[in-house]
């Protein structure tokens, strides 16, 4: 089952390869990893998308929780929770497309954030389903390019991770 | 008054009250060199590899319960000690590793003698530092020793470049320290204790198999004290013994791979297990599957959370520091009235009793060559079991683990979890230094001894009246075993050829060299070794080359599905 674990970890040089080493020498999964200082300058925020079974969602918080350098670990999925992801996607404009993809924009929520004489990048967030949905409707041949943040979560109402 | 980063390390180690630190000097460490010579409250021990470094500081430490140093050059001097840095780490030893980088400005260039230590030993050390700046120093050396020692210890690493051992800062050595991100529990969940205690109780068929955990945290006492106030049955691990007494009548031996019968017998028929500070690994349970399949409460006490519910999922998970918790369950279980039904536990030791009489540790006694098991009987009886042991890893561990009884911790020193050969020779270096007076005998073969076999240089150098006693069988024992056994006797490599004269080569050395090859000399070769309490003495006992270690189970079998010497 797919799980997003947050995690604050001191920002030093080097946590970043722990917590990826962690993943790779006892073979979880990640499906997505970003990282980014908080609004504490000596913390970093981690979200890392990974699936498994229970047990192995306990061992990998268990183990997060034993680096050192990790100052707390929160699997999202307890609790109702949100999670968006960024996408910046660059498509064919030309005479032809223009149009349509103004309009696929529109009904995604999306904006336009750059034109050209053949493209327009779009600038689109919501949830990895979401996006996903976006580049299934305009269809391969259309897009040239896309650049997908991961998954970022937060949990809904009182509940916050902080120290 | 401003000191320089050499200096602030070497006052760091004073303030630690650093007895020995185990090394071999290089460029990027001149100027710690420089300082070490300066002085002589810390001593240094020149080894002749680095390997024999990591492993001297692991064996220190683990017969001492004190910190094990060391102190290594950049580049190849690390390389040298990461597989002495990863076997403490596999055994949750408290060490501190101290590396010399290339300077600040250098790093990252492929500098001379440059490798990325922090990357290379990340996963193999509790936690590691580069120091970037002078400033930084005192306080990382303070981290690193408070974090090796703490929690569920473990080998910590400090790289400093050099640069850094020669900028110059105000030093200040702080008196305590705690981090944020680490907090380990000591304390167990009261409600928990309770839940355990009730088990205990109430249990018909119990079992209590130790580990390694009861040694590091030194709750052998503790430990012997709740088996005897419940008259329960008792194991220990490879990394256990001696946390409980070995020749108590409620010790039914190691568990495991190569444990005895009964042990295994009752790990897997009995209703309540309590596990303390072990960890279920491949070697302990076998297949967690076939384990899993006789239905029993499980209580299990560890300092470490990411160690309960890994393999094995348990029903009382107690998180804290084993002695406390131990503490708190012997008084729980005291201050009640209730204890176990004694029908129950009868009929539960009789049933052992039945195991027992299997005698699964029998060998022929009456061989014309010497049979390995029985030097180490008379090794036991020679020494009266009072000798600090360390081995390499093979079969003659293994023997050395179901032979010789140890009555108390810190006594049986060898590399459980990764499995190092050439650990027991430098472990043992670092065991006589930690323990002068003491009688420290290395249990070993001749394939693992010629892995650090250099370290006898250092050996003469310190004057360190180590025995060492070879099972030569001319074989990788432990290979040609899993040869014969499981891939139709093609001794694929095993057998060692061109071996050394191994007693020349001990009196090349300096030290005394004994070949023994009939049985009838067995005992007297002991004798007159350890007689010999200032030199280091090398007996070389030509052993039959067939001898397999039994009962087995086979890796990734049931712990039941042992083979026995009565099945071949």
């Amino acid at each position: 089952m797919r799980h997003i674990i947050s995690i604050l970890l001191e920002n030093e040089a080097g946590a970043l390869s722990r917590v990826s080493g962690l993943f790779s020498a006892r073979g979880y999964n990640i499906e997505s990893l970003t990282v980014a200082p908080t609004e504490d300058a000596s913390l970093s925020r981690m979200t890392i998308v990974t699936s498994g079974s229970g047990d192995v969602i306990e061992q990998i918080t268990k183990q997060l929780n034993k680096l050192v350098e990790v100052v707390k670990v929160v699997d999202l999925f307890e609790a109702p929770h949100l999670e968006r992801e960024l996408m910046l996607i660059k498509v064919r404009a030309g005479a032809k497309e223009r149009d349509d993809m103004k309009r696929m924009s529109d009904i995604f929520r999306g904006r336009i954030i750059d034109v050209s004489e053949d493209t327009y990048t779009i600038e689109l967030t919501g949830t990895g389903q979401k996006l996903d949905a976006f580049i299934e409707a305009l269809g391969r041949n259309v897009i040239l390019e896309t650049a997908r943040t991961g998954a970022c979560g937060i949990s809904r109402g009182q509940r916050v991770l902080r120290i | 008054m401003e000191l320089s980063g050499a200096e602030i390390l070497i006052k760091c180690l004073q303030a630690e009250k650093v007895e020995y630190v185990f090394g071999y000097p290089g460029g990027a460490v001149l100027f710690i060199y420089d300082e070490l010579f300066k002085q002589n409250k810390v001593k240094h021990v020149l080894v002749r590899h680095e390997q024999g470094a990591a492993h001297a500081a692991d064996g220190y430490s683990r017969s001492s319960r004190k910190v094990g140093v060391a102190l290594v050059t950049s580049g190849p001097g690390v390389t040298n000690a990461v597989t002495g840095i990863a076997t403490a780490y596999m055994d949750s030893i408290p060490m501190v590793v101290i590396t010399g980088q290339v300077p600040t400005h250098a790093i990252g260039l492929d500098a001379f003698q440059e490798c990325d230590a922090v990357g290379i030993t990340r996963p193999c050390v509790k936690h590691n530092f580069l120091v970037k700046d002078v400033k930084d120093l005192a306080l990382t050396m303070k981290k690193a020793f408070y974090l090796a020692t703490t929690g569920r210890p473990g080998p910590v690493l400090v790289d400093i470049p050099k640069d850094v051992t020669t900028a110059k800062c105000k030093f200040e050595y702080p008196e305590t320290i705690s981090m944020r991100s680490y907090n380990p529990v000591v304390k167990g969940h009261p409600g928990q204790i309770k839940k355990a205690a009730q088990l205990l109780i109430e249990a018909k068929r119990p079992m209590i198999y130790a580990g390694g955990g009861v040694i590091l945290s030194d709750a052998a006492h503790q430990l012997t004290r709740l088996v005897k106030i419940l008259g329960f049955p008792c194991t220990n691990t490879l990394m256990g013994l001696g946390g409980f007494p070995g020749t108590d009548k409620h010790f039914v031996g190691m568990l495991g791979m190569h444990g005895t019968y009964e042990a295994n017998m009752a790990m897997q028929h009995c209703d309540v297990l309590v596990a303390i500070g072990a960890r279920f690994d491949d070697r302990v349970i076998g297949d967690p599957a076939h384990f899993g399949k006789m239905p029993r409460k499980i209580v299990h006490i560890d300092i470490d959370p990411s160690s309960i519910s890994k393999r094995v999922k348990v029903d009382v998970p107690i998180v804290g520091h084993v002695p406390d918790v131990l503490d708190d369950l012997i008084k729980l279980i005291e201050a009640g009235k209730q204890r176990p039904e004694p029908k129950a536990l009868q009929a539960w030791w009789a049933q052992i009793a039945q195991w027992k009489t299997k005698n699964c540790l029998r060998y022929d006694r009456n061989s014309k060559i010497i049979k390995p098991q029985f030097v180490l009987e008379k090794l036991y009886e020679i020494t009266k079991g009072d000798a600090i042991i360390t081995s390499d890893v093979g079969q003659h561990q293994m023997w050395a683990a179901q032979f010789y009884k140890f009555d108390k911790p810190r006594r049986w020193i060898n590399s459980g979890g990764l499995g190092t050969m050439g650990f027991g020779l430098p472990a043992a270096m670092g065991a006589q230094l930690a323990n002068p007076g003491a009688t420290v005998a290395c249990v070993t073969g001749e394939a693992s001894f010629q892995m650090c076999i250099q370290e006898l240089s250092t050996c003469k150098q310190y004057r360190l009246p180590i025995k060492v006693v070879n099972l030569n069988n001319r074989y990788m024992g432990m290979v040609r075993q899993w040869q014969q056994f499981f891939h139709g006797n093609r001794y694929s490599e095993s057998y060692v050829d061109a071996l050394p004269d191994f007693v020349k080569l001990a009196e090349s050395y300096g030290h005394v060299g004994i070949r023994i090859d009939k049985p009838a000399d067995v005992a007297l070769a002991l004798k007159e070794a350890f007689k010999r309490t200032d030199e280091l003495v090398f007996m070389d006992f030509i052993t039959d080359q067939t001898e397999n270690v039994y009962p087995m189970v086979e890796g990734g079998k049931g712990l039941t599905e042992m083979i026995l010497a009565e099945d071949l």
